[in-house]
């Protein structure tokens, strides 16, 4: 029982870092960014790069490599979202909804189709592996390097949640949510903000396509899509453009997983989570923390 | 020219032509009405003074700087800023997060909290209610609010759009007192007002707009006795 809730929170946290990106573009440009799960991929491919280019294989990195490596993945993530945004999306603010979102999805393949172009259709080796003791957490057998990706995905969530509510900057991204024209009028550069949301959030789905990476061993071009749409998933349930409900999100979809695979067997791992989803859709369409907004007019 | 200069403006949305060669000025520490019916182009002259739609012909001025050249997110740099029609205040954010935000631009923080301390000494209810969401305020406390966050940015001039709409007559008595004591503290105001009644009583001088150009102008005085202003818009 308590591994099952420990595997779910582990695979939960890669989906509340992914989540969270998927929500805060949502939240302050209404978009729903279906290229966010291949930004992911090519955080996971970025360490790939970095770390066959610099020794060749490692059998087993120990925690500082990772977490350098994480930090490589999500500069060059980070910088890339920023890119897409300005390239794909911007151009496309005042346009219909459905625009962006068509573009989106074009962006989505643009990505996964350029990776295969350069590294080929088959999955590859992860040069990294975790490794190290294992230690026993309440009857659960879990990897000391598991607890430290726990650890900087949790650290991450922490660090991002001060910023968007106790900074001046993250002031302004809320703000913007809410209402960007107004924004403008506190002297607020509307786009030089989206532009930061952007960066955060691919360098977050970034950082988890390392972590992911390293836990799965393989990496291909088509990992980001099914993680896209849990990710999606995942904001949803915890609400979908709420930062903690994308963090509650996540490890509530994680834990789903675990639990529906341990009762239904892992096959049908996917059926439960995307049969949640539509429950949620059905019936709590706001998600477990996207209360309605009172407002007096 | 000290103040604001607006020049033979002309504004388009598409083939409406919202704006025609529209031309008014205020001077420094005056407080200078627009008055004018739906569509005469009060609200589009206020967002061409805030940048957020430019003109296609003509000039804006303040103080010699050249507003029309300024991208909108810059202009509270030069003082100028805009308390939009409606409010739009940021409303699942706090009282205090909303008068924070007018300060986005000032580097000094010990500022921002001065002048914050100033708008709750202004408005005490708002003081009052400070941990509250803006969207819960009463539209009286919203208008309050908007015009408190536009004053921590440290307005030179400030531009009301329709201050009482949908407020109640005392309110709006409330709210004009407040305009006026700005004023006397030294910042100039262009309000636009359908409520002409209550806009002159505060106003120095007064513009009518009628179909996006200047029909009749002058002292506020003078205005509110004119017979086509009294027919008009301050009712029989």
């Amino acid at each position: 029982m308590s591994q099952i809730i420990l595997n779910g929170l582990f695979v939960g946290s890669f989906y509340a870092l992914i989540a969270l990106g998927y929500s805060m573009v949502y939240g302050i440009i209404k978009l729903l960014n279906f290229a966010h799960g291949d930004v992911y991929m090519i955080g996971a491919f970025v360490g790939f790069v970095t770390l066959t280019s610099f020794g060749g294989l490692t059998a087993a990195a120990t925690v500082p490599t990772l977490i350098l490596l994480i930090l490589v993945a999500m500069i060059f993530t980070g910088l890339l979202g920023v890119g897409i945004e300005r390239v794909a999306y911007r151009p496309l603010r005042t346009s219909p909804r459905l625009a962006v979102l068509i573009t989106a999805v074009g962006m989505s393949f643009t990505l996964e189709y350029a990776v295969r172009q350069i590294f080929g259709p088959s999955p590859k080796a992860y040069p990294v592996r975790l490794s190290g003791g294992s230690l026993d957490l309440f009857g659960a057998r879990v990897s000391t390097a598991q607890l430290a990706l726990m650890g900087v995905a949790a650290l991450l969530m922490v660090v991002l949640a001060f910023y968007v509510n106790k900074t001046r900057e993250g002031r302004a991204m809320r703000a913007i949510a809410l209402d960007p024209q107004a924004s403008t009028l506190m002297g607020i550069n509307v786009n030089g903000v989206i532009a930061r949301v952007f960066f955060i959030g691919s360098a977050l789905a970034g950082a988890a396509g390392v972590m992911a990476g390293a836990y799965y061993g393989s990496i291909d071009f088509l990992m980001g899509f099914v993680i896209g749409l849990k990710a999606f998933t995942a904001a949803v349930i915890g609400g979908i453009g709420n930062l903690y409900g994308a963090m509650l999100g996540g490890l509530t979809l994680g834990l789903l997983e675990s639990f529906g695979s341990a009762w239904l067997g892992g096959e049908w791992r996917d059926v439960f989570s995307f049969a949640c989803l539509i429950l949620f859709l059905s019936f709590k369409p706001t998600g477990l923390l996207g209360a309605r907004v009172v407002e007096r007019m | 020219m000290s103040g604001l200069v607006v020049d033979g403006v002309d504004v388009h949305y598409g083939r409406v032509h919202a704006l025609r060669s529209l031309s008014f000025e205020v001077g420094e520490g005056e407080i200078v009405s627009l008055l004018g019916n739906n569509g005469a182009g009060k609200t589009t002259t206020m967002n061409l003074l805030s940048g957020l739609v430019k003109a296609t012909r003509g000039t804006i001025t303040w103080n010699g700087t050249d507003l029309g050249s300024l991208p909108a997110h810059d202009l509270v740099t030069h003082g100028v800023v805009h308390v939009p029609e409606g409010r739009r205040i940021f409303s699942t954010m706090t009282v205090h997060e909303n008068l924070m935000l007018g300060g986005y631009r000032v580097a000094d923080a010990s500022l921002v909290e001065k002048r914050v301390q100033q708008a709750y000494d202004l408005m005490p209810r708002l003081h009052e209610r400070r941990k509250q969401q803006g969207g819960t305020l009463s539209g009286g406390e919203q208008q309050m609010l908007a015009i408190g966050r536009a004053l921590v940015a440290g307005p030179r001039l400030l531009l009301l759009d329709e201050p009482s709409m949908g407020l109640a007559p005392l309110i709006v008595k409330q709210v004009m007192e407040i305009i006026a004591e700005v004023n006397q503290q030294g910042t100039t105001v262009l309000l636009v007002e359908q409520n002409a009644k209550a806009a002159l009583r505060i106003a120095h001088r007064a513009y009518v707009v009628e179909t996006g150009h200047v029909t009749l102008s002058g002292p506020a005085a003078e205005l509110a006795d004119d017979p086509r202003v009294v027919e008009a818009y301050l009712g029989a």
